[in-house]
């Protein structure tokens, strides 16, 4: 088949944007039709001193600072003024004489540079962003070494606290506007602006209204002067102390680039790091803030040994790694070891529990799942997302694509980055987003999306009912983990997207899930998107592993809790797991407590620790080396950021504890384990994807209502403990409802509410929220999963999709009552 | 030069706001006739006219019109400047209360020619008693089938919006002016792309003052040629100037585009106090000031850049010798720092810093280094800011030391070797403000 070269030309040309060519101090240079000037001089190297310009946010032109001189627009005519080059775009045939050249130029800058000190206060010395500012850096390259201003400043009370997050210093601002373009243009969420006018203009915020915005931090960083500061960094170091470390951040499956700023073996501070392909210049607050978790007075830095009391005390390694081993090397025997890695490793991290359980274990018992899951779900892991890349579906294809539908996700709470992304794309109207979920969520309506109302358990009759004509070219069906709850979603999304021809993306909430099914952490999984079922796989990795991998499919999470409740399974290798984040929280702490042995890897003391008979201390994320695997399938490595803590990683624990079990793991460095992943590659084959059929959705009903939930971004997760500034980011906690069950219930708007379990007869957990009307299914009822002090799954071990009763609680208090 | 009333022609009448004595004396006879023309050739007849807006730029009005694109598939507006906010100025707010219907006939004239079903008349808000007018001469003009569907059987559909601004200077520039429309804060929006084609909600839209659409029903009526027989060829017409200060009798006076302000003087019977004329502004105080060796300059848009000023509002404010041109350009200046929008900075700090520097002089606490000082602070804001308020704001400063510098000088202790006649400013001034320093 050929095609045409008519059309292959005129999708080259409309690919190929056209060259302009300009002279920029004497220099001619061709850019793209469109580049503002502040962009091409860039390109030649030359640097015009700017504050309100920002290459991700639309020009403003506001500070004057960029002026340049244009003798020649192009037409033989120049420009009777100076320009802003920040919002002039390029003219073929343009002259363009910027500060170096031009005296008009220079003196239009070094006059706007001295107009925006006469009222900055001489904070220099005590402000957080000295030594890192832009307007002292060119204040001193492009400004006056003395003030003509001997007149009287213009004065603010400072600082403002505009959020739990923020602080505002209104005296120096230079009133670029960035944060308020951010916050609108960005984020979506426009609580600050601009106030009163003239010299007394300034930042601010509504009465009442502070600037909550998952995103705020970001104004902190592009503020061009110390105006905007974080709570958690003011006054704590100056920059120049500090040794910056280009990492990944750790929290969520979109694998946001960050700059780790630290000092003496400590993180004093994150910021966005600047990846184009991922999340741009953007980071979310979590990923800025939630850092303190490591350095809590629970961290574990010694191996601990469980005594002959029953308690846990300080050991050594050599003593730890024995117990272990020969605790596990017993219980091998007895009746099998299961192993948990949790949801947040590194590929390498989840590689070497993989390995560990098939060659030290011999056993497929791996689940990484530390959250409801299925048998579906596993398949369509297999089918769908092991070894998958961004070939398939990429920030960028998501940019691009015409319609995303959204089933089970919900963007700006679980993958904030993802949300940033699509947002850019909705609001200039080139994409359009569906969401199946029971109700339109703030993040749905900032991406002006539309709501497919579905009740809990029928997302799959909604996916299946989605018309597949909707789904033009290009376009994303992009599934959240808890599609997992909902028998049959997960397949028919597969369905839909295969009737479709749209691309189809698993986003998982933690960092490490995607890695861990590449790394073969899941039972019918082995390394490299091979199955335990294939004996050609099988043998390939055991050639690899010089050892031969167990063909008996291993078990889930559940089933593991539920071997040990029952006995079956003898012990339990942990990773970074947390109980309360399982199903039933409950029953898993009865299961563990029953355990015949338990070994933790973990940072702090855990719900698992509780148990365990032998504790690994291992690294957090910023104390070691790896890569994270992003929902794209994108790899994220990160070097080791903090130093000599002589913390180690999973990965190195495991080839320890191996070694003590008489087996050369094999993976004492991220080097050797990469290289290993790497010698195994990725199989080409996939298994069919799941064709469950939907179940039975339990039918609304105001009498019997039914649960909806997912976690917020800030919310009681372990990783954002120690930050009580972000904490206060966290958004009101409610629990949302039609009125018509709300009335059944005999709640009212704002009044408190007690969820329990359906079947809970009084004496079991129950949770209060307070209830907040919307526009619900009747008889559902949504509420945060995990908000702090407010844990569904610990309280009622209640999930999406369950039964649940509420009523109005006598209490005016919010908060568990268990 | 005398001239047959245009604009005012209907005031002093009995009630001219009302619209049963506008159609008594031609009202909405310019409406038909323009009916019965095509809008191209309506644009074509104002281009024709040469007439220039009035609100102080004085850009053609007909090639302001043609720039809005047809078919394209967009509704179109009409926003009519009525923020009349520049010092000195008082030519629309008379025009509204006294002939209403004249503006309104003109704007309706501008929806045909440009395709537009909706304008709004943007006035500014301290203005209530003009936009309760206004808002009457509307309803009147509704119940009698000028505006609202097919109107006068013409298939036009047209209406409109009255609106009453904040009082804010800022919002008479015509992009902040239409940011405030749609409820937004009043700030200068980036240009390009320009009204004509991303003005109100991101349609075209032709933004006009009130004296220019004030003026189309009777081009429609004269026709062009007669309207270019007033005035100088370049910028022709009638124009209102409204004199104030130190003449005998100060108020709004009808002359074509080209009066000197020797026979504005003499219409208005003359300098108030027998003193000699002093200094002058042409145009309101964003334009720079002329002093007597400009009697005879022509006041139109061209001859008064041509003698180094601008033709502005046409708001000749008059001083004579015994005004203090320093206390004028304080005063003045105190206005641009308070009305400075604050969005760039040139006019946000340049402002606030020129104002602290003339007070100072004034007050006798002056320093040698001030007034270069200034100029170089003009000279930093001039060209540099976002918008023209910051151009405007340099003027006062720039031209008063251009032509009175020793003035200056003489308040200033280094300069003159004396504190004594400023120090007695600073007392005044404690005893009109209070003392609150």
């Amino acid at each position: 088949m050929t095609s045409a070269p008519a059309t292959d030309k005129a999708t080259a040309a409309a690919a190929e944007p056209k060259l302009v060519t300009v002279t920029i101090d004497g220099i001619e240079i061709s850019v793209p039709e469109g580049t503002l000037l502040i962009r091409a001089a860039e390109q030649l190297g030359i640097q015009i001193p700017r504050f309100c310009d920002h290459p991700l946010l639309e020009p403003a032109g506001a500070c004057r600072q960029c002026l340049v001189e244009v003798p020649d627009m192009g037409n033989g005519r120049g420009m009777p003024k100076p320009a802003a080059s920040c919002t002039t775009t390029v003219m073929p045939g343009m002259v363009i004489k910027t500060q170096l050249t031009s005296p008009v130029a220079d003196k239009a800058q070094q006059g706007v540079m001295e107009l925006l000190l006469i009222n900055h206060p001489l904070d220099c010395p005590i402000c957080d962003k000295g030594g890192e500012c832009p307007l002292q850096n060119q204040a001193m390259s492009n400004g006056r070494s003395d003030t003509r201003f001997h007149d009287i400043k213009r004065t603010f009370p400072k600082p403002v606290a505009i959020s739990a997050n923020v602080l505002l210093d209104r005296e120096r601002c230079v009133l670029c506007q960035r944060c308020t373009r951010f916050s609108e243009q960005i984020a979506g969420d426009p609580f600050i602006d601009l106030l009163e006018r003239g010299a007394q203009q300034q930042i601010g915020t509504a009465e009442d209204t502070p600037f909550q915005s998952y995103f705020s931090g970001n104004t902190v960083q592009i503020c061009p002067v110390g105006a905007l500061t974080g709570a958690s960094y003011r006054f704590r170091a100056r920059p120049f102390d500090l040794l910056s470390t280009p990492s990944v951040c750790e929290h969520c499956s979109s694998g946001c680039a960050i700059r780790t700023d630290w000092r003496r073996s400590k993180v004093t501070r994150r910021l966005a790091g600047n990846d184009p392909q991922v999340n741009e210049e953007w980071i979310c607050d979590k990923g800025r803030w939630a850092f303190k978790y490591d350095d809590q007075p629970d961290r574990i830095l010694t191996p601990l040994v469980r005594n002959e009391d029953g308690q846990l005390v300080e050991s050594t390694w050599p003593e730890a790694l024995e117990r272990a081993a020969s605790g596990l090397r017993e219980a091998r025997d007895r009746g099998g070891v299961g192993v948990l890695p949790g949801g947040r490793l590194t590929e390498e991290d989840a590689y070497a529990y993989a390995k560990f359980a098939r060659t030290v274990l011999g056993t497929n018992d791996v689940d990484f799942r530390a959250r409801p899951h299925s048998a579906e779900e596993a398949a369509f892991l297999a089918a769908c997302v092991a070894g998958v890349t961004p070939e398939n579906v990429s920030f960028d294809s998501l940019e691009n694509a015409p319609v995303i539908l959204l089933a089970g996700l919900e963007l700006e709470e679980e993958s904030a980055a993802v949300f940033l992304r699509v947002r850019k794309s909705t609001r200039l109207a080139k994409t359009k987003v569906f969401s199946i979920a029971p109700y339109a969520s703030n993040g749905l309506r900032k991406l002006d999306g539309t709501l497919l109302q579905t009740a809990p358990g029928a997302e799959a009759a909604a996916l299946a009912a989605f018309a597949a004509t909707e789904l033009t070219p290009g376009s994303v069906i992009l599934v959240g983990e808890r599609l997992a709850t909902v028998p049959g979603a997960l397949s028919a999304a597969v369905a839909l997207a295969k009737k479709s021809g749209a691309k189809l993306a698993w986003i998982p909430r933690r960092a490490g899930e995607v890695g861990a099914v590449n790394a073969g952490a899941l039972g019918a999984l082995l390394p490299g998107a091979r199955q335990v079922s294939d004996t050609t796989a099988r043998e390939h990795v055991g050639l690899v592993w010089g050892a031969e991998i167990p063909t008996i499919p291993g078990r889930s999470t559940d089933e593991i809790v539920a071997g040990l409740a029952e006995g079956g399974l003898a012990a339990v290798m942990v990773g970074g797991v947390d109980l309360n984040d399982l199903a039933n929280p409950a029953h898993a702490q009865e299961a563990f407590h029953r355990a015949g042995f338990i070994v933790s890897l973990e940072m702090r003391h855990s719900s698992v620790t509780k148990y365990a008979d032998v504790v690994l201390p291992i690294a957090s994320s910023a104390e070691k080396a790896g890569r994270y695997v992003n929902w794209e399938g994108r790899r994220r490595p990160f070097d080791l950021t903090i130093t000599s803590t002589g913390m180690m990683s999973d990965h190195r624990a495991l080839h320890a504890l191996a070694d003590e079990l008489d087996v050369d793991l094999g993976l004492a460095s991220v080097e050797a384990v990469r290289a290993e992943i790497d010698r195994l590659g990725t199989a080409t084959d996939r298994p069919a994807a799941p064709t469950v059929a939907p179940g039975t959705a339990p039918q609304p009903n105001v009498d019997a209502p039914i649960l909806a939930t997912w976690a917020e971004l800030i919310d009681a997760g372990r990783l954002q403990d120690g930050d009580d500034n972000l904490a206060g980011t966290a958004k009101p906690v409610v629990a949302r409802l039609s009125a018509a069950t709300a009335a059944a219930a005999g709640v009212s708007d704002g009044a408190v509410l007690r969820l329990t379990a359906a079947q809970s007869n009084g004496d079991g957990g129950a949770v209060l929220f307070t209830a907040q009307i919307d526009d619900l299914p009747d008889g559902v009822v949504w509420a945060p999963t995990n908000a702090a002090g407010h844990g569904l799954r610990a309280a009622i071990a209640a999930d999406h999709g369950a039964k649940v009763a509420i009523a109005a609680a006598s209490t005016a208090n919010g908060g568990a009552a268990q | 030069m005398p001239l047959t009333p245009v604009l005012t022609k209907r005031f002093g009448t009995m009630q001219p706001w009302k619209i049963a004595n506008y159609e008594a004396l031609d009202g909405y006879t310019g409406l038909r006739k323009a009916l019965t023309m095509a809008p191209d050739d309506l644009i074509a007849m104002v281009k024709e006219s040469n007439l220039r807006g009035r609100g102080g730029a004085g850009f053609p009005t007909g090639m302001k019109w043609q720039f809005i694109p047809q078919n394209d598939g967009k509704p179109h507006y009409v926003v009519i400047n009525a923020d009349e906010g520049e010092p000195g100025t008082c030519r629309d707010l008379p025009i509204m209360m006294n002939d209403p219907h004249s503006m309104i006939e003109g704007i309706i004239i501008a929806c045909y020619a440009v395709r537009s079903e909706h304008a709004f008349v943007y006035i500014r808000g301290e203005a209530v008693h003009a936009i309760r007018r206004v808002t009457a001469a509307v309803n009147e003009a509704k119940a009698k089938g000028y505006l609202g569907k097919n109107i006068l059987g013409s298939g036009l559909n047209c209406d409109i919006t009255v609106h009453g601004g904040a009082g804010a200077y800022i919002c008479g520039e015509e992009t902040a002016l239409l940011d405030s429309l749609e409820g937004k804060r009043g700030q200068p929006r980036l240009k390009p792309p320009f009204p004509a084609t991303n003005g109100l909600y991101d349609a075209p839209t032709v933004v006009n003052n009130v004296g220019t659409l004030a003026s189309v029903p009777y081009i429609v009526l004269g026709g062009a040629d007669w309207f270019k027989k007033m005035g100088p060829e370049g910028s022709p017409g009638s124009c209102i100037y409204s004199l104030s200060g130190r003449i005998k009798n100060p108020g709004q006076y009808e002359a074509p585009m080209g009066t000197t302000l020797r026979e504005l003087i003499d219409m208005a019977g003359g300098m108030s106090r027998g003193k000699e004329l002093k200094f002058w502004t042409p145009g309101g105080s964003s334009t720079p000031m002329f002093t007597a060796e400009h009697l005879d300059t022509p006041l139109d848009f061209d001859s008064a850049v041509k003698a180094g000023s601008m033709n502005g509002t046409s708001a000749v404010m008059i001083f004579d010798e015994d005004d203090s041109v320093v206390l004028a350009v304080l005063k003045w200046t105190q206005f641009y720092e308070h009305e400075s929008c604050g969005k760039c900075t040139p006019c946000r700090e340049g402002n606030y810093w020129t104002a602290q520097i003339l007070e100072r002089i004034w007050h006798g606490e002056g320093t040698a280094e001030d007034l270069d000082s200034l100029l170089d602070i003009c000279d930093n804001i001039l060209g540099r800011s976002f918008c023209a308020l910051g151009d405007g704001a340099t003027s006062p400063i720039s031209s008063s030391l251009k032509y009175f510098r020793p003035e200056y000088e003489a308040l200033i202790p280094e300069l003159n070797g004396s504190a004594g006649i400023a120090g007695k400013n600073k007392e005044e001034d404690k005893e009109l403000t209070g003392a609150t320093a």
